[in-house]
Parts: C-alpha cells; sequence; structure tokens
C-alpha cells in the first residue's frame, strides 16, 4: 500500500507569532513533506502509517508462508533446513498475529473510530503516536534476530520449557521474549487511548446504542487488550527472567511447572483470538448494511454479542491445553465453555444473513469480501466447534487440521474482513476508490487459492499429519494434498499481488470519489474525502443510529425510504467560511521515547548495563519532553483559507481552548 | 465539499470540541483507571505464581526461616502512611495551599523512599540467608513479584519528585491539582497492592 | 506526567463548592490512616495468635480486604467519584481474581487434598512443606 500524502488543506499556513517553545528540540511544525510522518499525531495518518506498515509486514509474512509451502510441497522437501524451517514458520505466525492483523485493525480503528463518534482526534494524540512507534520497533526489533544469530523458532506460543535456556541456548527466543514485550506495550498504550477516546469523545447526541457497530467492536477489542496484555506480560516477564537472570520458574528440577506457562499463555491466547476477530466483525457489521441497503438486522443483538464474546472469551482458555491432562472437571468444564461460546457468534452469523436478505444487493468488491468472511469465518468456527468435543480434540491437536481451523477464522475470517475494510474506506482515506474490476477478480482469486490452500488441511490433520514437521516421508498418503494446497497458496500470492496493482493502478487514474461514493450510513461519510485536519468543522449532532443515511432518506408512511428534500443551498455560508481549528501541535518525543525501548532491549540481550543505561535515558528524555511540551503549541496555527489570523489586527492571540476534550495528555506509562 | 466538512463553517474560531467530554469525566483521570485496571491482571499474575509455587520449593530456605515479619510490618506500615501524605498532598493543592502541597509532597516520597530502602535491606539480608533469584521456586517467586512491586513503587517516587521539582520552579498549582490526583491515584494504588501483597506474601503461613 | 497547559481550570469544569462537598476532609482522611494502622497492628497480632489456619487465613484475608478498601474508597476517592471508574477497577480485579483461582484451583493449590492434580510429576519434598 503506497502512503499518500493527504492533500494540504487550501493554502494552509503556519502562522508563527511568538516566543520559542521551551523545549530542547524546536517544536516541529510541518504537518506535510515525509519528515510530517515522523512526527505527526494525527489519528488519520497515525492511521495510514499502521496500515501502511502492517502491509509491508503481510508481504513478508506471506514471503515466509511462500517459503513453508515449497519446503513442504513434495515429500523430504530440501528448501529450508530444520532449523530455518522452525525459524521461518514462528515467524510466519508472530508477524501475521502481532504485526499484521493486530495493527491493520489497529490502523482502521484509528483513522474510522473519531471519524464514526464525531470527534476531532483521538483522546491522546501524542500517546497514539507513541504506541504506533513502538510497535514499529517492537517489528523490526523482532525481525533484526535474522541478523543476530536467529529469529524465535520454538512457535507463537513457545512452550516452556523447551523455550528455556536449557533447551534453547542461542538468542533466539530472547528476541520472542522482549520482542513481544515490546509489542505488547504498544497495544497497552493503544488501548487505553482507543478506550478513552470512545466512551469520551462522542459527539453529542452520539448515545451508546447510536454507535456504529465498527466502533462498539473497537471498543470491546480495545478491553480485551487491556486486560490480555498484562498476563501476557507477566508470562513473558517469568520467562526472560529465567533465560537471562536464572530464575526457576519453568525449570523442572527445580519443581517448576510446565503447565504455569501454558496458562498464562493461552488465558492472553484465547482472549487474543477474539481481539483479532471482532475488528474484522465490526467492518463486516458496517459493509453489509450499506451494500444491503437496510439498517443492520438485529443492531442489539451485534453489539451484545459482541460484548458477550468479550466475556466469555475469558472461561474457555484451556480448551488448547486438553491434551496437557487437566483432569476430568476441568477438562469438561472448559469443553462446555467452548461450546457455549459458539451461541453468539452463531447470533452474529444469522444477523448478517438476515441483513442481506431481502436487501437490494450491490455486490461490489467491499460486499464480496464481506461475504466471503462470513462464509469461510462460518467454516473455521463450525471446525473450532468440532475441537471443543474433548475426544475428538485429542485426535485433532496438533495436526493441520488445528491448523486449518484458525487459518479459516484468521485468513477467511479477519483477513477477508480488513480487506473488505480496504476497498471499504480507501476512497474515504484517499479520495479515490480502487477499481472494482481488478478488486472482484483479486476476490475470487483469494477464494479459490484460500480453500486450495486451508481446505485439504482439513483431511490431512484427519489423517494424521502432524502440524510444525518440516518433512513428510513420501508413503504417507499425503503429498497429493500437500502439493495443491502450495498451488493455493500461490494462488493467494497473486491475488495479494493484484490488490498491489489494483492500489498502484487506482492512484494513477485517481477516480475522484466523493464524499460518500457508497451513499453510507455513518458519519465518517459526512466529511470529505480525504476529511480535513480537523475532521469536521462543525462538531455533528447526532439524532439516531446510521445518522448520515437519517440525513439523507426519510420513510414515508408505508416504510417506503425517499431521499429527503434537498434544502436550500449552503452556498452563502461556504464563501464566509474560514475554519479555524487548533488542532495539537507535531511531536518528536513519542519516537524519542519509543526508541528507548529496543535499546534496553538489546541491553538485556547482550547483557550489557551500560545499553540499558542508554536506552533507560533515552525513554525518560522522550517521556519528559513530552511530559513538559504543551500538547498544543498555542503560536502555531492552521488555517483553511489563509485568512490574516487576526482580523482584528489587535496581534493579542485569543486564548485556544484545547481541542481535544479536557485537552491533556497522559502518557505516564 | 460534503454537508459537514464546511457548510457549517463559520468565521468565528470554533470552540472545538467542548470541553466538557461525553461523560463529564476527564479523559486523563479515565485513562489513569483503565491502566490501573490492567495493572490489576498483572499483579494478580505475579501473585498466583508465587501462590502457585508456595511449598513447592525442593530445597530451602522456606519462607518461615527467613521472613523477618516486625521489620515488613513496619516498612508496610510506612508505605500505608505514606498514602495519608499523598492524599493531604491533594487535599492542599485543591485549596490553593501550595507550600503545604510541597511539604505533603516530599514526604510521600520520603516515605516511598524509606519503603524501598527498606526492601532493599531486606533482599541483602535475604541474600546473606542463602536466597537468591536462583535458589529455589520461593527465591524466584518471592523476589520477582516484590521486586516488580518495588519498581513500582520507584516509578512513584520518581513521578512525586517530579512533582516537587515542578512546584519549586512554581508551575505546580491549583489548575493542576489534577495531575497531582492522578499521580496519587497510582501512588495508592501502589500501596493497596502492597496490602495484598503483606497479607498473602507474608503473613498467611504456607 | 500530565501536561495541563491547556486544561481549563477545575472551576470550568464542575462548580468548586460541589466538589469541596464531595471530598472528604482532611480530618477525614486522618481517621482512615488511624483505621489503617490498627487493622494493620491486628494483622500482625492475628499473625502471632496460635490460631487454627483456615480462621487465621479467613481472618487475614478479611482484614486486608477492609485495608483495600478503606484505600480504594477514600484516599482514591472511588467513594464519590463518578461509578465508572469505580466499574473499571472493579471488572479489572473481578477478572483477575476469578481467571487466577481458576488456574490455581486447575493446580489443585486451595484444595487440601492436593493429590487430585493429575500432574503431581513434581518431586515430592514439596508435601512436607
Ligand atoms: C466458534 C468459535 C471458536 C471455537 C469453538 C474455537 C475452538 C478452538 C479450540 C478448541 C482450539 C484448540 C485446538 C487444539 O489446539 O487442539 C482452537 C485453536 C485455535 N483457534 Fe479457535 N475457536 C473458535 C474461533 C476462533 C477464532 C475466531 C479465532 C481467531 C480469529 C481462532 C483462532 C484459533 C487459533 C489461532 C488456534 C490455534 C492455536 C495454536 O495452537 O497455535 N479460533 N480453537
Ligand atoms: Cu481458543
Amino acid at each position: 500500500m503506497a502512503i499518500v500524502e493527504r492533500e494540504p488543506i487550501a493554502e494552509a499556513t503556519l502562522v508563527e507569532t511568538a516566543a520559542p517553545s521551551a523545549a530542547a528540540l524546536r517544536r516541529p511544525h510541518a504537518t506535510t513533506g515525509a519528515w510530517s510522518w515522523f512526527t505527526t499525531i494525527d489519528h488519520k495518518k497515525i492511521g495510514i502509517l499502521y496500515g501502511a506498515t502492517a502491509f509491508v509486514f503481510f508481504i513478508v509474512g506471506g514471503l515466509e508462508a511462500l517459503l513453508i509451502r515449497l519446503q513442504l510441497a513434495r515429500p523430504n522437501g530440501h528448501v529450508l533446513s530444520a532449523e530455518a524451517y522452525n525459524q521461518i514458520f514462528t515467524m510466519h505466525g508472530l508477524t501475521m498475529i502481532f504485526l499484521v492483523v493486530m495493527p491493520l485493525s489497529n490502523g482502521f480503528a484509528n483513522y474510522i473510530v473519531p471519524l464514526q463518534i464525531g470527534a476531532r482526534d483521538v483522546a491522546f494524540p501524542r500517546l497514539n503516536a507513541f504506541g504506533y512507534w513502538v510497535f514499529v520497533i517492537g517489528g523490526l526489533f523482532l525481525y533484526s534476530s535474522f541478523l543476530l544469530g536467529g529469529a524465535p523458532n520454538g512457535g507463537w506460543f513457545n512452550y516452556a520449557p523447551l523455550s528455556a535456556h536449557q533447551f534453547a541456548p542461542g538468542h533466539n527466543i530472547d528476541f520472542y521474549v522482549l520482542g513481544i514485550q515490546i509489542l505488547g506495550i504498544a497495544s497497552l498504550t493503544s488501548a487505553v487511548n482507543l478506550i478513552v477516546t470512545i466512551i469520551n469523545m462522542r459527539a453529542p447526541g452520539m448515545s451508546f446504542m447510536r454507535m456504529p457497530v465498527f466502533t462498539w467492536m473497537t471498543l470491546v477489542v480495545n478491553f480485551l487488550l487491556l486486560f490480555a496484555m498484562p498476563v501476557i506480560a507477566v508470562a513473558l516477564v517469568l520467562l526472560t527472567f529465567d533465560r537471562l537472570f536464572g530464575t526457576n520458574f519453568f525449570n523442572v528440577s527445580a519443581g517448576g511447572d510446565p503447565l504455569l506457562w501454558q496458562h498464562l499463555f493461552w488465558l492472553f491466547g484465547h482472549p487474543e483470538v477474539y481481539i483479532l476477530i471482532l475488528p474484522a466483525m465490526g467492518v463486516v457489521s458496517e459493509v453489509l448494511p450499506v451494500f444491503s441497503r437496510k439498517p443492520l438486522f438485529g443492531y442489539p443483538f451485534v453489539v451484545f454479542s459482541g460484548i458477550a464474546i468479550g466475556f466469555m472469551g475469558w472461561g474457555v482458555w484451556a480448551h488448547h491445553m486438553f491434551a496437557a491432562g487437566l483432569g476430568p472437571v476441568a477438562t469438561s468444564g472448559f469443553a462446555i465453555s467452548t461450546m457455549l461460546i459458539a451461541v453468539p457468534t452463531g447470533v452474529k452469523i444469522f444477523n448478517w444473513l438476515a441483513t442481506i436478505a431481502g436487501g437490494s444487493v450491490r455486490a461490489k468488491t467491499p460486499f464480496l469480501m464481506a461475504v466471503g468472511f462470513v462464509t469461510m469465518f462460518v467454516i473455521g468456527g463450525l471446525s473450532g466447534v468440532t475441537h471443543s468435543i474433548v475426544p475428538a480434540d485429542t485426535q485433532q491437536t496438533d495436526t493441520y487440521y488445528i491448523v486449518a481451523h484458525f487459518h479459516y477464522v484468521l485468513f477467511g475470517g479477519s483477513m477477508f474482513g480488513l480487506f473488505a475494510g480496504f476497498y471499504y474506506w480507501w476512497p474515504k482515506v484517499f479520495g479515490y476508490s480502487l477499481n472494482d474490476r481488478i478488486g472482484k477478480v483479486q476476490f475470487w482469486l483469494m477464494l479459490i487459492g484460500f480453500n486450495a490452500t486451508f481446505g485439504p488441511m482439513h483431511i490431512l490433520g484427519l489423517q494424521g499429519m502432524p502440524r510444525r514437521i518440516y518433512r513428510y516421508a513420501p508413503g504417507m498418503g499425503w503429498s497429493t494434498w500437500n502439493f495443491i494446497e502450495t498451488i493455493g497458496a500461490f494462488i493467494i500470492a497473486f491475488s495479494v499481488f493484484l490488490f498491489i496493482v489494483n492500489v498502484w493502478r487506482s492512484k494513477r487514474a485517481q477516480v475522484a470519489a466523493g464524499d460518500d461514493p457508497w451513499d453510507a450510513r455513518t458519519l465518517e461519510w459526512a466529511t470529505s474525502s480525504p476529511p480535513p485536519p480537523y475532521n469536521f468543522a462543525e462538531i455533528p449532532v447526532v439524532h439516531s443510529r446510521d445518522d448520515l443515511w437519517r440525513r439523507k432518506y426519510v420513510e414515508d408512511e408505508d416504510g417506503k425510504v425517499m431521499p429527503v428534500p434537498p434544502v436550500a443551498s449552503t452556498e452563502e455560508d461556504q464563501e464566509a467560511g474560514e475554519v479555524h481549528v487548533h488542532m495539537p501541535s507535531p511531536s518528536y518525543f513519542p519516537l524519542v521515547a519509543a526508541l528507548g525501548l529496543p535499546i534496553i532491549g538489546y541491553g538485556l540481550i547482550y547483557h550489557l548495563i551500560w545499553v540499558d543505561v542508554i536506552g533507560l535515558l533515552v525513554l525518560l528524555t522522550g517521556v519528559y519532553a513530552w511530559a513538559l511540551e504543551p500538547p498544543t503549541e498555542p503560536e502555531v496555527e492552521i488555517e483553511a483559507h489563509g485568512e490574516p489570523d487576526h482580523p482584528d489586527g489587535d496581534g493579542e492571540p485569543e486564548p485556544v481552548p484545547a481541542l481535544t476534550a479536557g485537552g491533556t495528555e497522559g502518557g505516564s506509562e | 465539499m460534503s454537508a459537514l466538512a464546511t457548510s457549517a463553517a463559520t468565521t468565528r474560531t470554533h470552540e472545538a470540541t467542548p470541553h466538557a467530554t461525553s461523560t463529564g469525566l476527564s479523559n486523563v483521570k479515565l485513562a489513569v483507571w483503565a491502566f490501573l485496571a490492567s495493572e490489576c491482571l498483572l499483579f494478580g499474575a505475579l501473585i498466583s505464581t508465587y501462590l502457585l509455587y508456595r511449598g513447592r520449593s525442593i530445597v530451602g530456605p522456606y519462607p518461615h526461616q527467613i521472613y523477618d515479619i516486625p521489620y515488613t510490618s513496619v516498612s508496610s506500615f510506612v508505605l500505608l502512611m505514606s498514602s495519608l501524605t499523598m492524599v493531604l498532598a491533594l487535599a492542599a493543592v485543591q485549596r490553593g495551599d501550595t507550600r503545604r502541597m510541597r511539604v505533603w509532597l516530599l514526604a510521600t516520597a520520603l516515605l516511598g523512599m524509606t519503603f524501598v530502602g527498606g526492601q532493599a535491606y531486606e533482599f541483602t539480608s535475604f541474600v546473606r540467608q542463602g536466597l537468591t533469584l536462583h535458589t529455589n521456586l520461593f527465591g524466584s517467586s518471592f523476589f520477582v513479584l516484590t521486586g516488580f512491586h518495588g519498581a513500582h513503587v520507584t516509578i512513584g517516587i520518581v513521578m512525586l519528585l517530579s512533582l516537587f521539582g515542578l512546584s519549586l520552579r512554581g508551575k505546580l498549582g491549583p489548575e493542576n491539582a489534577e495531575t497531582v490526583e492522578l499521580i496519587g491515584l497510582y501512588w495508592h494504588f501502589v500501596d493497596v497492592v502492597w496490602i495484598v501483597i503483606f497479607t498473602v506474601v507474608y503473613l498467611i503461613p504456607s | 506526567m500530565t501536561d495541563t497547559a491547556t486544561q481549563p481550570s477545575p472551576s470550568d469544569e464542575h462548580p468548586v463548592p460541589a466538589e469541596e462537598h464531595a471530598h472528604p476532609s482532611e480530618w477525614r482522611y486522618i481517621q482512615i490512616a488511624i483505621a489503617l494502622a490498627i487493622v494493620t497492628a491486628a494483622e500482625v497480632t492475628v499473625y502471632y495468635l496460635s490460631l487454627a489456619k483456615l480462621a487465621m487465613v479467613v481472618i487475614l484475608l478479611v482484614m486486608a480486604v477492609v485495608k483495600f478498601s478503606l484505600v480504594a474508597a477514600f484516599f482514591m476517592h472511588l467513594r464519590f467519584d463518578s461509578r465508572l471508574f469505580r466499574r473499571v477497577f472493579i471488572t479489572g480485579i473481578a477478572l483477575a481474581i476469578t481467571v487466577y483461582t481458576i488456574v490455581l484451583l486447575s493446580f489443585g493449590v486451595f484444595l487440601t487434598n492436593r493429590h487430585v492434580t493429575p500432574h503431581v510429576n513434581v518431586p515430592s519434598p514439596t508435601a512436607s512443606q
């Protein structure tokens, strides 16, 4: 995905009138140009950054997947050594989960949520930038392991004690424990920020039950992150201490218990899978109504089942540990709760189907992707329910059947949903639409490739092919399906390539999309495409769910939908209009603070105390400078029409109200 | 351009977002509470690890051989009282009495340092009695749990001293009462975590 | 690390008198601190009494809950502040207690009969502790 510079607002001028800032570094002003991307605190730019970065990681993770498939295409493959294979599949999983699906979802949340709730920015713009930089730096830190002796090789769940120093002496796992820790910090800060944003920054009239479903799901996801990240943080701390400082948490000969890691990991891990799927469910809940020209069927049910999933997601973790032998009570309990969690999921599926049913469907690419999500996710959900039946799971666990399950929910689910989001929101974000014909070809190729790759894994798994083996013998009866899977993987790769082509061609074609190309229902379509830095000149007042739709259409007595008669032109207003909104100023310090973390990480890995001290100093410098600089530099103003700042000419800056409600930044942790 | 982006534009400086948030609550305060809620799961996991491994160490020293309950009771008391001085600092700044606020802030930081100093002494004495991070499960889980707590207290002290420094430069007045309140929330949280640790780790016999 | 430079002064946000009213007096804070000190003293006393283990555990836990609640309710103002804060915090506490209790139960930690744990492949001088 190309990083497309948002067009500068008409003759934006920066008027500087007063004293130099007290900060050590001069405050950055520029809101355009390459450098501005490093200092930006605009939620829309940060959203684009998240999207672009995650997409790059998507390509990298995809290349790793192709390597895996090449290795397994034929029996006794020799593309990768066993050690390289371990590193590649581990990094593939970590990348797709932590560096692709989570940040892509977060990118959408960043860009779309403030627009959907009628806010000018998130609650803590600089904390937002900090979260982004920590994410990028965490990703690079993780990948630097390839250059420094080898990447993590213990699978994404990295079971201890196999990952303890005794059995994994290299630095590979050190990069895992510290890299994921850094990424966790990114997620936690961003979770706090988005929770406060959604609870506190809604436009007047935007009550909770009027909030778009995507915003709702983002709220649920961020609560899940808020509570799940500290759990994995502790698991990682324990393992880090075992590896670096010789503690005994997972040292079996000292009485350490391997199940402790499994519990802590999956206590995080299962909420995590909902963190991965709920945003995509939110996207789909936006797309289906718009392209069916009907309100979402059973909005309250969709919302409450989302909340229910969020709660119940905390009561099923041990279904990943059935094979560990937890005893009959725990096993039965978790089996039942796992079966139950399929209920709210099913509720959503029926609501989506009922939304499409009877609608006047326009089968544009976003719609197709969303339908792809629903169908593929149903398959993945059903195989999930088969895992909840313990005797069956004992057969399935650690086979390719599991790999089939989670790819149906993660690729068939999350990725299809996120692609729906790309096609749906692209015109809003960049002002031009993606080509629908190429989009449809991409969709069908992706669907075919996806099913060719992951469908046969069900069969292979039930035939007993274990996951995470780097070779298999010719006589196992697995060869044909494996070969088909590899072909499928390349079809997926080609479809992703088509997406890139689509972006490139559509960018060149620049077919202006207009503000509301899909005749949509929610507030992000009520502002221009792309939106101005301040989102809305006048904060909208919300009167109903699907507010924008209500502004455009009324129902007559028979319930027929009719356009609202056009009101008198607002031409005059526009001419007189001077939009004069103070936005928080850009800042270097989130980036500076974030840079401290990997330095501390390297210091720990190589036992170099002075490097740790430097990292800590960098972090502290960033945090202090950030805390001491005002969120909004009063003397710098962005004006939409370049009018003289204070036409009355007294030169006295008016007191500037803080933009973000509450006006403050909290970045203490 | 679209309906909302311009049609309603006016010539006056916009009151941006109205100061009142949707809930009427302060953003930062909500953020701090969310963060503290998250910390509950962090300390919960560390305490659970300690409980899981309680009584599972294969070699000594064991807790009852080495805990010094009177000593720890005193340092627990010190931390508890630092919560009082903290809240008095807040009351002072809310009244506009910055001088008292400064005194109480400093008192809180000093009590905090006493606690951390006491912990450092406790750790060294344990090490002298043969308990280190590596000795057994008790050593590992005890030091990591209480060390994490100590690190939290230390961060709190740094923030308190920063506030004190700001106030010396006259940059911490009644209009910043909320800052004091937020750091206070963090400080009290660290205190209540210690209330739990003191009971669960020190007092309850294994 | 809060920056309040552009924040409205408290008086803009909610009328000062109300705020004054909502916050307890300094004397109330001191009373709470005295109560905390007394309960702490009682805790230490209980520790030295030779009570039955179960009774001791229950008493100590109740006292810890009392202290915790006093600090949270008065020093952290949860009693006077918005319900939302209380809910967020209590959600965190309740979730932590629930899930970690289940984890520990699955290890058999609170069960007197520890051998119900299916995985006691732990070398076992532990039982003597
Ligand atoms: C109807 C809902 C679902 C049910 C009942 C379910 C059930 C299960 C069960 C029981 C397992 C463990 C199987 C084993 O290892 O033996 C599992 C694994 C997994 N599930 Fe699901 N699941 C559901 C939905 C999801 C969703 C929505 C996602 C992610 C978006 C997901 C991602 C995963 C992953 C990644 C694994 C494998 C973890 C690993 O071993 O590496 N599941 N699922
Ligand atoms: Cu699960």
